[in-house]
């Protein structure tokens, strides 16, 4: 795919400059019942930066990601997103103002095809109503063909041109992944959530995946959150880590401090008591 | 050998994107329009056309109604009888009201009515799913057969309770009443039903057919990409009530000829949801396939298996038991279907075509 295609990322410029707070998560507490998820959390994605967020198992990760697209509303703090604040939201708002997302276990639409998925991604810029949709040929056809110029793009970009028509419930698991990242470039987001992108995966996979990040990332200046276990992966691709324990951050900052940082250590190998 | 698509190129977003890539299968579809629009009218007797095609076409009707709920969006319905009959009560007193004007029209503007009552009957699946929704159905079911007794001036203080469909005319023929002739009769209801389906495979393929499909298979993620649970949901409820709604219009006033609340009992929203999962969830050919094997099948088992059976037996069958065998083999079928292929026959057949295009090599 041509990558510098402006095409692919329409929203760029926005006024935000690569480096500025992209994202403002300030103060957040979240609870299910007496159950704390997060506390008292607080951290930015700048602009044009691979963000990741860590930690041990049940340390509240995900439970940020959904805090930030909407499925879960905090408690308590503020979330700012180019700007603007907000506390609740749905998460087709937080869609419609361009973040995206994969999920940890593999949210495809499981009937429909490569293809399908992908152009599913782009609804929300499709807008052509419902008689036009009923007669099809005519401007829906034309709006269709013009998305799916764009969502060849993404499928020759991941490099799935051979999967394109098979139902997604058929494929492995490493390609549903793929399709997944796919649907969520298809929104051309300016904030992309990955939510462990490379669970389950072997290496050959993981190289893969890691390369469309990157390439995604320095090509098409998307900022991306991710979370992920594999510490090799996290220190080569991103830029800056929040680690996340109990709910509770206690490390923020380049990858190297946040390796050399001794309750990180701690989290991750235990204390001796 | 002969169904392959081989040398067939697809240049364009739009060929590749067409309903029927392969040309062979547009041949098909042709071949099929021109015997439904022309020989059947021409060469079929009039108990064909009275007795097996105008209720197969109704009720495939109701199937891609039904379908379009709980095979492309994943909300199970019971309440398809009662839509078909808000549709049938809504056309009768349209057309009451307004007895010059097209009944053709009146038809389809009564799918208004029942796409209304649809969208009202739809709000609990904004919380509910599954089982608790078949059960608002349900109530909706029964609540509207309530109503169809309970107020007269539905269908004009019968004192039979019963509708009974005047003489209407559309395009100065006669379409409806005691007058009408079988072909008219069937020409309306074929180009309503093909008509309607092309519609439904269009939306179907377009942007809101795919938010459905998002809802159906995967609601958060469906969300996520930003569609809304309450459009995508109440428009599919919307949509399925319309074609259920003229599919009941049709089925009083171009089948029966007359109706009472009977035939919009339960009964109908199980055979029609029957339909729906034997020919195939998600499957506009699938809603034909099984408005075919629910409906004709019986009418066949009936007339041709006591001769079959006599011949080949020393004992006797009468047709009635013929029914009772035809009502066992369908029974088996659903529960078959349902474990083994939910995807019906219209899956089937989609294997079938598969297998044909590699033929003779294996994969």
């Amino acid at each position: 795919m041509n990558a510098h295609d402006p095409s692919m990322h329409g929203r760029t410029d926005d006024g935000i400059a690569v480096g500025d707070v992209l994202l403002h998560v300030d103060n957040i507490s979240l609870s299910f019942g007496g159950v704390k998820a997060i506390t008292d959390v607080s951290f930015d994605v700048r602009k044009g930066e691979v963000r990741a967020i860590i930690g041990p198992n049940g340390a509240g990760k995900t439970s940020m990601l959904n805090v930030i697209n909407g499925f879960y509303h905090p408690q308590e703090g503020t979330i700012s997103f180019r700007g603007e604040k907000r506390r609740k939201m749905k998460p087709y708002q937080a869609a419609s103002s361009g973040i995206s997302r994969t999920f940890q276990n593999v949210a495809l639409f499981a009937g429909m095809s490569t293809l399908d998925n992908i152009m599913a991604g782009r609804t929300l810029k499709m807008h052509k109503n419902f008689f036009w949709q009923m007669w099809r040929h005519g401007p829906a056809l034309q709006e269709e063909i013009e998305h799916r110029k764009v969502v060849e793009e993404i499928i020759d970009f991941l490099e799935i041109e051979h999967i394109r028509k098979e139902p997604v419930g058929t494929l492995p698991y490493g390609l549903q992944k793929r399709v997944e990242l796919g649907r969520a470039l298809a929104a051309e987001p300016d904030l992309l959530l990955l939510d462990e992108p490379m669970a389950g995966m072997n290496l050959e996979e993981k190289e893969d995946m890691s390369r469309f990040i990157i390439e995604v990332n320095q090509q098409f200046g998307t900022t991306i959150a991710l979370i992920e276990h594999d510490m090799g992966v996290v220190m080569d691709l991103a830029d800056r880590v929040m680690v996340l324990d109990y709910g509770k951050k206690i490390g923020d900052g380049l990858p190297e401090e946040v390796q050399a940082n001794q309750d990180v250590i701690d989290a991750y190998l235990g204390v001796a008591h | 050998m002969f169904y392959r698509e081989a040398g067939q190129f697809k240049t364009t977003y739009e060929a590749d994107s067409a309903k029927f890539p392969i040309f062979q299968d547009k041949v098909f579809i042709w071949l099929y329009l021109a015997i439904g629009f022309i020989a059947i009218p021409l060469f079929g007797s009039q108990f064909f056309l009275d007795a097996i095609m105008i209720p197969f076409l109704v009720l495939a009707l109701a199937a891609v109604g039904l379908n379009i709920l709980t095979g492309y969006t994943g909300q199970i319905s019971l309440g398809t009888g009662a839509f078909m009959g808000v549709g049938a009560y809504a056309c009768y007193k349209l057309t009451l009201a307004m007895p010059d004007v097209n009944i053709i029209l009146l038809i389809v503007a009564s799918g208004i009515f029942s796409a209304l009552a649809g969208v009202f009957f739809g709000l609990p699946s904004l919380r509910i799913k599954g089982f608790y929704l078949v059960v608002t159905t349900l109530a909706a079911q029964f609540f509207l057969e309530w109503a169809f007794i309970r107020f007269p001036w539905l269908y004009n203080y019968n004192p039979s309770g019963a509708i009974e469909v005047p003489q209407r005319e559309a395009f100065g023929v006669i379409v409806t009443g005691a007058a009408a002739s079988s072909e008219a009769r069937y020409l309306v209801v074929l180009s309503v039903v093909v008509i309607m389906t092309w519609f439904a495979s269009n939306i179907l393929s377009g942007r809101i057919g795919r938010s459905w499909m998002m809802i159906r298979d995967m609601d958060i993620a469906a969300e996520l990409m930003g569609v809304r649970p309450l459009y995508a949901k109440l428009s599919a409820f919307a949509v399925s009530s319309f074609y259920c709604g003229v599919a009941g219009a049709l089925m009083v006033f171009i089948w029966q000829g007359a109706a009472e609340v009977e035939i919009f009992d339960y009964n109908r929203s199980f055979q029609v949801l029957f339909m729906v999962i034997l020919g195939g969830l998600g499957s506009l050919l699938g809603c034909f396939l099984g408005a075919a094997v629910i409906f004709i099948f019986p009418i066949v088992m009936h007339h041709a298996l006591p001769p079959i059976w006599e011949t080949l037996t020393p004992w006797t069958m009468n047709s009635s038991q013929a029914d009772l065998v035809a009502a066992v083999i369908i029974g088996v079928m659903i529960v078959a279907f349902l474990i083994l292929e939910p995807h019906g026959l219209a899956r089937l057949w989609a294997i079938f075509k598969q297998k044909l295009r590699v033929w003779p090599f294996p994969y």
